[in-house]
C-alpha cells in the first residue's frame, strides 16, 4: 500500500524500531532560542555531555529581544539575563548563535527557511510549538519541551510514537482578497483546537498548490492551533525556486540529487489517511476570531455569536467566558468592534510578502486616530528587504512604528504590551487571555484585514476602504 | 525523573476548558531560567480572583487537578508541567490534553491520565460536593478510584514502564549509540548542515 508524505519522512528517520517501544527518530536540523534552552544545557552540563551535532544545531535570540533601542542594554534584567545565558551556552559548547544586532538574527521560524536550512525532507525541531511553520516545505517539524531539547541535543534523535495522519483538502481557488490566514482561521474554526489532537496535517489541493512559500509558512505555523502534532505540504516547484541559492541550500550535483529525492515526497495515490477533512477554498472570505481561542472565529461580515447557539455544555461556557474576556456581546457585527492596536508580525505574518501587502494598503492613507500600528519585521533580513524596498517610508508615512525584528507583540515578553483592557487586531497566531499582556484582547486577522483595520480603527477588510481614506495628493 | 506507581490526594476541579499554557504559566515567567520557582506564576492570572477554585482554603494541599477538556493547548512550554509540579500537583485528570503538554509532563514525572468527559464530571460533582474527598491514580492497575468511581485509563507500556521505574530518556537512548551512528554515516551529503563540522 502507498504511503502519506509524513510517513515517508517519518520512515527515512528511523534509527531504530522496536517491538512495544517508540521508534528512534533522527533529527536533521534543531532550532534554538533563549527562551526554552537554558534548563536544557544546565541538564547536559549536569550530566557532563557535550552537544552530539553542533553541525545539525542552530540557535536565535528572539522573545525577550526589544524593538527599539536596541544598541543600548536591555532594560529588563531578567530578559537580559537570560539572553546572556543563551549567549554563555552557545559560547561554552560551540552552538551557532546569531544574537541581537546579527544580520541574521529574528524569530526562529523565519530565520532557519531563509538561510535554506529548512529542506524537504527533513525532520526539524525546537523548543517552541509554531516549529509547525516548517512543514510547508515538506519538513516533519515539530515543537519540542525542554527535556526534550536536552534530549536532542544530547542524541541528534528523539523516541517518539508515529502520529496518525490527516488530510485536509483544500478545494477550489480562493476569492481575491482572501488569503492563507483566513484560510487556516476558516480551517480551525470548523475542525477545533483539539481537531488535529494526535495527527500530523497535510494540508494539499487546488489551493494550496497556488499559494507562495509564504502563504505556505502561515498554513502550517498556526496547525498547532488545531491541536496537530505538525503540519506538511509537498514540496514542488514552487519549494524549489524559493530554495535555490539560499545560503545552506545544496549546490551542483548535491542540488540534483536532493531535487530528485524531493520529487519523491508526495502522497502516493492509494496512500490512505487516518482522518480527511474538505474545505470549498472558493467559499472562503476574511476571517477574524472574536474570542480567546483560535477556534473562536468566524467571516469578518458575520456577528459575534450568541454563547446559548452552541450545542456542547462546555463549547457554550467557553463561549460566555470568552465574551466576557473580551467585552463584547452576542450580536454585535465583527466589522463594528474598534481596536486600540494594530500588531503586524510574528512568526506566522512577518515575512516580506506579509510587509508589502501592508504596505500596499496603508500607503497614501493613515493609521486612524487613536490607534498605535506597529510593523514588526519577522527577522533582520526581512528589515533589510523591506528598505530596500522603500516599505518603512510606507509605514511610516502612514502613522505607524516600523521596529527592529523579534517576536514582539506576538507574546509580550519583551516591553511590546497591550494594557489592560486595550484590544489589538493582531496578524500573530494567539488570541489566549493575556497572551500580548495582562488583560489585553487580541483579534487574530490576516495582513490585510490588519492593515485596513489600523485606518479605519475598527475590524475591516481592505474592501471596506474607501478613496476618502487616502490622502489627498499622495 | 522521579518515579510515579500510584497516588491519593484531595483535588482541585477545575471546571474549564481550552486551558492553554498561557493560562497555566504566563509568558513573563518564562525568563527564568532554572525549573523550579515556577508556583507562584501557576494560573497568575485567575488566581487574583480570591474565589479562584487553587485559592479556596478547603483545596490548599491538594495534589490531584482534575480539568476540562483540551488541557494543556498552546505553546510547547515545559514551564507548565514545572509550575503544576512546583505548586503540588502529582497528576492531572482530562478527557482530552494537547500533545506536546502530555508529553512534557510525562517526561517530568506528572501523570497526565485521561478519561470520558463523564468520569470527568462525577469526579467534580464528588469533590465539589466534599473537599476532603481523595482520589486515588494507581499506575501500576492503570486505575483511578475515588467513591463511587472505578476508571481504567490507557497509557501504552513503555510510557507506563518508564514512569514506573523513573527512567531518564537520554540514558536509554545512549544505550543506542550504535544504531544512531550507523544512521549518521548513511546521511545523504545534500542534507543542509548549521556549520562546517
Ligand atoms: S513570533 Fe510568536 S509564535 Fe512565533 S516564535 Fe515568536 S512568540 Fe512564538
Amino acid at each position: 500500500m502507498g504511503r502519506t508524505l509524513a510517513e515517508k519522512v517519518w520512515d527515512d528517520h528511523v534509527v531504530r524500531r522496536a517491538e512495544g517501544e517508540p521508534d528512534l527518530l533522527f533529527i536533521d536540523l534543531h532550532l534554538l532560542h533563549e527562551v526554552t534552552s537554558p534548563q536544557a544545557f544546565e541538564g547536559l552540563r549536569q550530566a557532563g555531555r557535550k552537544v552530539r551535532r553542533l553541525d545539525l544545531t542552530i540557535a536565535t535570540e528572539d522573545h525577550n529581544t526589544p524593538t527599539i533601542d536596541i544598541d543600548k542594554p536591555i532594560a529588563d534584567p531578567v530578559s537580559r539575563a537570560q539572553l546572556e545565558t543563551l549567549r554563555a551556552n552557545c559560547a561554552e559548547f560551540g552552538v551557532r548563535l546569531h544574537s541581537l544586532g546579527d544580520v541574521e538574527q529574528g524569530v526562529v521560524h523565519v530565520v532557519g527557511p531563509q538561510l535554506g536550512l529548512t529542506q524537504p525532507g527533513t525532520t526539524v525541531v525546537c523548543g517552541d510549538s509554531h516549529t509547525s511553520t516548517h512543514g510547508a516545505f515538506g519538513a516533519l517539524a515539530f515543537g519540542i519541551g525542554t527535556s526534550q531539547v536536552e534530549h536532542v541535543l544530547a542524541t541528534q534523535t528523539l523516541p517518539l510514537a508515529r502520529p496518525k495522519t490527516m488530510a485536509i483538502t483544500v478545494t477550489g481557488a480562493l476569492a481575491d482578497g482572501v488569503t492563507a490566514k483566513d484560510l487556516i482561521l476558516a480551517i480551525i474554526a470548523k475542525i477545533g483546537t483539539g481537531g488535529g489532537q494526535g495527527y500530523i496535517l497535510e494540508y494539499r489541493g487546488e489551493a494550496i498548490e497556488k499559494l507562495s512559500m509564504e502563504a505556505r509558512m502561515t498554513i502550517c505555523n498556526m496547525s498547532i492551533e488545531a491541536g496537530a502534532r505538525a503540519g506538511m505540504i509537498a514540496p514542488d516547484r514552487t519549494t524549489f525556486d524559493y530554495l535555490q541559492g539560499r545560503d545552506h541550500a545544496p549546490t551542483g550535483e548535491d542540488w540534483d540529487a536532493a531535487v530528485a529525492y524531493w520529487q519523491t515526497l508526495r502522497t502516493d495515490d492509494d496512500a490512505v489517511f487516518d482522518a480527511e477533512v474538505v474545505i470549498d477554498g472558493a467559499t472562503l472570505s476574511p476571517f477574524v476570531t472574536w474570542g480567546t481561542n483560535p477556534g473562536q472565529g468566524a467571516p469578518l461580515s458575520a456577528n459575534v455569536p450568541d454563547p446559548a447557539s452552541y450545542e456542547d455544555a462546555s463549547e457554550r461556557h467557553a463561549a460566555e467566558k470568552a465574551l466576557e474576556y473580551m467585552g463584547l456581546t452576542a450580536g454585535q457585527p465583527l466589522r463594528e468592534i474598534k481596536v486600540d492596536t494594530v500588531f503586524v508580525g510574528s512568526c506566522t505574518n512577518g515575512r516580506i510578502e506579509d510587509l508589502r501587502a501592508v504596505a500596499g494598503i496603508v500607503e497614501g492613507r493613515k493609521v486612524a486616530d487613536g490607534v498605535r500600528m506597529l510593523v514588526v519585521p519577522g527577522s533582520v533580513r526581512v528589515a533589510l528587504q523591506a528598505v530596500e524596498e522603500g516599505l518603512d517610508k510606507v509605514f511610516k508615512e502612514a502613522g505607524a512604528e516600523w521596529r527592529h525584528a523579534g517576536c514582539s507583540m506576538c507574546l509580550g515578553m519583551n516591553p511590546d504590551q497591550l494594557a489592560p483592557g486595550e484590544r489589538s487586531a493582531s496578524t500573530s497566531n494567539r488570541n489566549f487571555e493575556g497572551r500580548q499582556g495582562k488583560g489585553g484582547r487580541t483579534h487574530l486577522v490576516s495582513p490585510q484585514v490588519a492593515a485596513a483595520t489600523a485606518v479605519l480603527g475598527h475590524l475591516a477588510s481592505p474592501a471596506d476602504l474607501s478613496d476618502a481614506n487616502a490622502t489627498a495628493g499622495v | 525523573m522521579e518515579a510515579f506507581t500510584t497516588h491519593t490526594g484531595r483535588a482541585v476541579p477545575l471546571r474549564r476548558s481550552n486551558v492553554d499554557t498561557d493560562q497555566i504559566i504566563p509568558a513573563h515567567w518564562l525568563k527564568k531560567i532554572t525549573r523550579d520557582g515556577f508556583e507562584d506564576g501557576l494560573f497568575e492570572a485567575w488566581r487574583k480572583d480570591p474565589e479562584f477554585v487553587t485559592n479556596r482554603p478547603e483545596r490548599a494541599g491538594a495534589t490531584v487537578l482534575v480539568a476540562g477538556p483540551d488541557f494543556g493547548t498552546g505553546s510547547s512550554r515545559e514551564h507548565a508541567v514545572w509550575a503544576l509540579q512546583n505548586f503540588g500537583f502529582k497528576t492531572v485528570i482530562s478527557s482530552r490534553f494537547a500533545d506536546i503538554f502530555r508529553g512534557n509532563s510525562l517526561k517530568n514525572g506528572l501523570l497526565t491520565v485521561v478519561l470520558p468527559q463523564e468520569t470527568v464530571e462525577q469526579l467534580w460533582k464528588l469533590t465539589e460536593a466534599d473537599p476532603t474527598a481523595e482520589i486515588t491514580v494507581d499506575l501500576v492497575d492503570r486505575q483511578v478510584r475515588a467513591q463511587g468511581v472505578v476508571a481504567e485509563f490507557e497509557l501504552d507500556d513503555n510510557a507506563r514502564w518508564r514512569l514506573l521505574e523513573g527512567l531518564d530518556d537520554i540514558s536509554l537512548t545512549l544505550q543506542n549509540e550504535a544504531d544512531i551512528a550507523t544512521y549518521e554515516s548513511g546521511r545523504p551529503t545534500f542534507k543542509p548542515r548549521t556549520i562546517q563540522a
